[in-house]
This record gives C-alpha cells, sequence and structure tokens, in this order.
C-alpha cells in the first residue's frame, strides 16, 4: 500500500510542484533572455530586477475573466486545454532525474516509447482548441499545428530508433546505465541522431523557427486565439511543460542523464561529488537556454518549407541514419 | 483480485465509451469518445502485462489514426442531413446482418476455447533468448513470423500508393 | 520490478494531472470577474462581424498528410522491436530490416514523385 500509492503520490506531487514554479520561473527567464539579447532590460517593476513577475503573472491570469464564445462548443472548448495539459505533465512520470528510484516516477520497459505515445496526445488539444471555438483563426491555426506536430513525430520517433540500435534498451534508466558501461554521450556516437532530434523538438513544442500555430502576424493568436483567463493559461502551461520535458529527454538520450561529463575518464572522477540530479538539472538548463537564444536569433520558417524540411530533409535522414548505425553495429 | 476488478470496470468504461461513441449526434464529439476509448484499451492491455501493445495502441491508434478521424471529419464537415434516396431501414438490415454474423462468431470462439483441452493452453513457452516483453515479442516477429512482417510493409506500400491515388484527384 | 506495478504510478499521475487542471479552472471560475458584454462573446474576426461559419471545407493535403503520418508511424512501429534485439539478431536481423525499409523507400519515392509531399 505505502510502496505502491502513497510514496509515488508524494513523488508526482512534488514533482508537479516543481514544474510549475519552473514554468512560472522560465517565463521570466525567456523575457530576460530575449530583453538582453535585444539590448534591453526586460521586466524590472516587480521586486529586484522582476524577480517577482514570477509570481505575479500566474496570479493575474487567474483573476482575469474567461470567456467562452456564444459561437463556442461548450464542452470540447474546456477539455482541450484540459487534453493539452495532461499529456505534457504525464510525460515527466517516465523521466528519471537520478538513477536511484526516489529519483523517478515510474521505470517501465518501454519508457522511451511511452513518453512518444503519451506526448502524441497532446495533439488533440490543439486540433480540438480550434474546432471547438468555431472561429476561423484559430481552426486554420489548429490545422497547420496538428499536421506540423504529426510530420516532426514521425521524424524524431525515427531518429529515436537509432539510438536505440545504439542503447539496446527502450527503459530510460536503462538508456542512462548503458551511458555509463559504454562510457560515452551518446551525443557523440550519434551527433545526426542529436541535431534531428533538437530541430524535431523545436518544432514538436512549436517554437521558433516553428512557430506558425502561434504566427502572430498573420493567425492573430494562433489556435488559442479565442482562450483567455485560466485556460489559456493551462495551454501556456503545457507548452513550457512540453518545452521542459523534451530537453529533459534530450539531456537524458544524447548528453548521459545525471552523469559527470566522460563517465569513463577515471582522472574526473572528482565531478562525482557532485550529486547527480544537478547534472542533469544544469544539462537540462542549458537546452532551455539554447531554446531561447534560438528564439531570439531565428526568423520563422514559411509553412511550405517547414513540411519540406520535416518530409523531405528529416525523413530520409533519419532512415539513412538507422541504416548506416544498423550497418556499423554488425560490423563492429 | 485487483486485476479482476481493474478488468471489470475498464470493461465496463470501454463499453461505456463505445455506446457513446455510436449514440453522440455530433461527430467531433464521438471522435473524442473513440480516443478516450483507446486509452481505456491501453490500460487494458497494460494489466493484461503487454505493455508494447499498449504503447502501439497510444501511439498507433489514439496518437495517429484518430487524428486522421479528425482531419477527415473536418474535411468533409458533415452538416447537411443524410442524402434522401438512402433508405435508412436497409442500413439497418445490413447492420442487424453484419452483428449476427458477429455474434454467432464471438460464440463460435467461446464454444471453441472452452472445449479445447486446457493443457495446450498452458503449454511452456518457448525459450527465448532474450529478456523482457519487446525484446520477445521481436525475437518472435523477426524469426518466427519474418513472411508476415515483411508482406506487412508491402501492405503499407499498397496503402500508401492508395492513399495518394485517392488524394491526387483533388491535388 | 513487476510489470504491472510500475504502471499504478503512471495512472495515479493522469488522476493527479486532470484533478490539477480541474482544480484550477474551478477556482479561477470562483475568483475571476465576469462581465456580460454581446461582442465579447462573439469569434474574433478582426473587429467585424462573422460573415461565415469558419467550420467550411479544408484543403485534402492534411488528409494526405495524416495518413502518411499513419503509415511511416506504422512502419517506425515495427523498428523499435527490432532495435532492441538488434545484438541476438545480427547480420539476419540487419538484412530483414533492410528489405523491410527498401519497401518503405519505395513508397516514399512513390510519395515525393507524385508530389504528396509537396506543399504549394
Amino acid at each position: 500500500m505505502l510502496d505502491t500509492f502513497i510514496i509515488p503520490l508524494l513523488k508526482i506531487v512534488v514533482l508537479l510542484n516543481a514544474i510549475l514554479i519552473s514554468v512560472t520561473f522560465m517565463v521570466l527567464m525567456e523575457r530576460k533572455v530575449i530583453a538582453w539579447a535585444q539590448s534591453r532590460l526586460g521586466p524590472m517593476r516587480v521586486g529586484p530586477y522582476g524577480v517577482l513577475q514570477a509570481i505575479v503573472d500566474p496570479i493575474k491570469l487567474i483573476l482575469k475573466e474567461d470567456i467562452t464564445p456564444v459561437k463556442a462548443d461548450k464542452m470540447l472548448f474546456s477539455l482541450a486545454p484540459i487534453l493539452s495539459l495532461v499529456p505534457a505533465l504525464v510525460a515527466f512520470a517516465v523521466v528519471p532525474f537520478g538513477g536511484d528510484e526516489l529519483f523517478y516516477v515510474a521505470d517501465i520497459n518501454v519508457g522511451l516509447l511511452f513518453f512518444l505515445s503519451v506526448t502524441s496526445i497532446g495533439v488533440y488539444g490543439i486540433i480540438l482548441a480550434g474546432w471547438a471555438s468555431n472561429s476561423k483563426y484559430p481552426l486554420l491555426a489548429s490545422l497547420r499545428a496538428s499536421a506540423q506536430l504529426i510530420s516532426y513525430e514521425i521524424a524524431v520517433t525515427m531518429t529515436l530508433v537509432s539510438l536505440i540500435l545504439t542503447a539496446g534498451t527502450l527503459s530510460m534508466v536503462g538508456i542512462v546505465e548503458a551511458q555509463l558501461t559504454d562510457g560515452v554521450w551518446y551525443g557523440f556516437v550519434q551527433p545526426v541522431a542529436f541535431v534531428l532530434v533538437l530541430i524535431g523538438g523545436l518544432a514538436e513544442t512549436n517554437r521558433v523557427p516553428f512557430d506558425l500555430p502561434e504566427a502572430e502576424t498573420e493567425l492573430t493568436g494562433g489556435f488559442h486565439t479565442e482562450y483567455s483567463g485560466m485556460r489559456f493559461s493551462l495551454f501556456f502551461l503545457a507548452e513550457y511543460a512540453n518545452i521542459i520535458v523534451i530537453s529533459a529527454v534530450t539531456a537524458i538520450l544524447f548528453f548521459g542523464g545525471w552523469l559527470r561529463p566522460f563517465p569513463n575518464v577515471e582522472a574526473l572522477a572528482f565531478l562525482d561529488l557532485i550529486p547527480g540530479w544537478i547534472w542533469l538539472f544544469s544539462k537540462i538548463f542549458l537546452f532551455l537556454y539554447l531554446f531561447m537564444w534560438i528564439r531570439a536569433t531565428l526568423p520563422r520558417y514559411r509553412y511550405d518549407q517547414l513540411m519540406r524540411i520535416g518530409w523531405k530533409l528529416l525523413i530520409p535522414i533519419a532512415l539513412a541514419n538507422i541504416v548506416v548505425t544498423g550497418i556499423v553495429k554488425v560490423l563492429v | 483480485m485487483a486485476e479482476a476488478i481493474a478488468f471489470y470496470t475498464l470493461s465496463i468504461l470501454i463499453l461505456g465509451l463505445g455506446v457513446a461513441v455510436i449514440t453522440t449526434p455530433r461527430t467531433v464529439h464521438s471522435v473524442v469518445f473513440l480516443v478516450l476509448n483507446f486509452l481505456c484499451v491501453a490500460v487494458l492491455y497494460v494489466v493484461l502485462r503487454a505493455e508494447f501493445l499498449a504503447v502501439i495502441q497510444i501511439l498507433v491508434y489514439a496518437g495517429g489514426i484518430v487524428v486522421l478521424y479528425l482531419f477527415v471529419v473536418m474535411l468533409v464537415n458533415l452538416k447537411r442531413q443524410p442524402e434522401e434516396h438512402q433508405d435508412p431501414r436497409r442500413l439497418a438490415k445490413i447492420g442487424l446482418g453484419l452483428s449476427g454474423a458477429m455474434l454467432v462468431e464471438l460464440a463460435a470462439i467461446v464454444v471453441y476455447s472452452y472445449s479445447r483441452e486446457p493443457s495446450s493452453v498452458t503449454a511452456p513457452s518457448p525459450a527465448f533468448p532474450v529478456q523482457g516483453n519487446v525484446e520477445q515479442l521481436g525475437w518472435l516477429l523477426y524469426t518466427d513470423y519474418l513472411i508476415p512482417f515483411e508482406v506487412a510493409s508491402v501492405l503499407l506500400l499498397v496503402a500508401m500508393v492508395g492513399a495518394i491515388i485517392l488524394a491526387r484527384r483533388e491535388l | 520490478m513487476d510489470s504491472i506495478e510500475a504502471y499504478v504510478p503512471i495512472l495515479l499521475f493522469v488522476l493527479v494531472a486532470t484533478g490539477f487542471a480541474l482544480f484550477t479552472l474551478i477556482v479561477s471560475a470562483l475568483v475571476s470577474s465576469s462581465k456580460y458584454n454581446k461582442v465579447k462573446l462573439e469569434p474574433y474576426e478582426c473587429g467585424i462581424e462573422p460573415e461565415t461559419d469558419a467550420r467550411d471545407r479544408y484543403s485534402v493535403r492534411y488528409y494526405l498528410i495524416a495518413m502518411l503520418f499513419v503509415i511511416f508511424d506504422v512502419e517506425t512501429v515495427f523498428m523499435f522491436p527490432w532495435a532492441v534485439i538488434m545484438d541476438e539478431l545480427a547480420l539476419f536481423g540487419l538484412i530483414e530490416m533492410l528489405v523491410f525499409i527498401f519497401i518503405l523507400v519505395l513508397g516514399y519515392v512513390y510519395a515525393w514523385r507524385k508530389g504528396a509531399l509537396e506543399w504549394v
């Protein structure tokens, strides 16, 4: 009873709170990073250097009026944000923050596939939001967004096959342990796969340069144009939770998770004094920063360019990567 | 005991959602019920210890095929009433016939599986050189069931060609 | 680890996440302000009154993309069980998968040549 329900429940509550706090501060961080990239100061009013902005923003969103347009489908209009948020949060269930059982909610044999399938459910939030709004811009945006998501999902899923070839297991904990046994981060063994997953991750989270679903210059606010107040915040939360989980999974798959750099070099053993979860958190932080850096740097792709990159560039490279990895594995 | 409770709860949920899918007048709502239905089926697979099948159920059915349904529903935009020249009773007759055939088939399966020797059910499973659900499934698929696997790829090729030809008239 | 025990926390997570989403919606509904205004409740259309229904018919390309997605998805799913036991299957497994990928590439090339991957 205790082991099956109470302890996992405690872990889930702690994790959920950690995600929520990270998201609020991540929004602040993003505003600051982009401001600095553009030689601005960013939020400065609330608290020293605007730090308290992270606390004020959620309160503001809770107090805002939540509008349901008259022509909207009431049931689906409320269901869509929930369908968007729940998969984004549940994906964290299989993310190990350390090798010990204390640091993950569940380690299942099919962990990586579970992660992929749960994130693939998130597309319903977007389609249904657009359809339920019964408004032109959101509907167009949601169709575009869902076509984008499924196109890049293929590329990412295919790419991960070559990683699984290297690791030989689908369990997330197992993949990190395989990197320890092999003595190398798989980012160095599979650099092509890493770049593909990074590009796919940008597209799956609707980030610049693939932020077509929210292209404010042509589709006003994207699929959540009609949303306001708390239901809008849930979409917002889902988007940022997705960015964090993709950063975490990329760090685990390609950058050794909680392992220190060069896990096979004995001379660096003193680095083990730093606990594993700090290593993982720093890696996640670097990826989050990279996402923001890219947003501050790159312009947006056109929709036909985006589709061409997904179907005509990433998929052939991913397939070729599988074939090359397989051949190398048999030869070596 | 816990498994039995889980099984019957899930079965009731799956059946209930299935009924909701076919009785809801709005097509998009019924697609949503279908997604929930598929998710419950995935949980049922987990209870039956078919982990790989469970994630595939979510990845391919809930996350792929139903997205296709949703696109089609939104594409054709069923606002009109059904065509008048269609006789609803004719459809009812076909439906009755099909469900009757289904019922006979189910009964046959039940009778067959009960009449079979129980020893054959508990036959020792083949020895696997690998451990784990996905690994053992892969081993069977890529050794004993090699031909069906390669045929599946041809089937998928046909599906792809078919989809393109169907849509090409519009392109 | 027993396979089914490991899934209980995931089910709990789904319940907690759904509960959290509902809870925030309810709390917000209790504390947020609400003022009725007819114009506010109309669908957004750059300030003018909406003329037609938003749910019109859309390009068949979306159908094609979704169909190709399902096919590629199924093909990729076949590769996962192969990838985890590649060590045991060795050369035999590689040849099997090369044949499979070759047939997949045939379809892919067909789709490319027919312009199904274009978005104009």
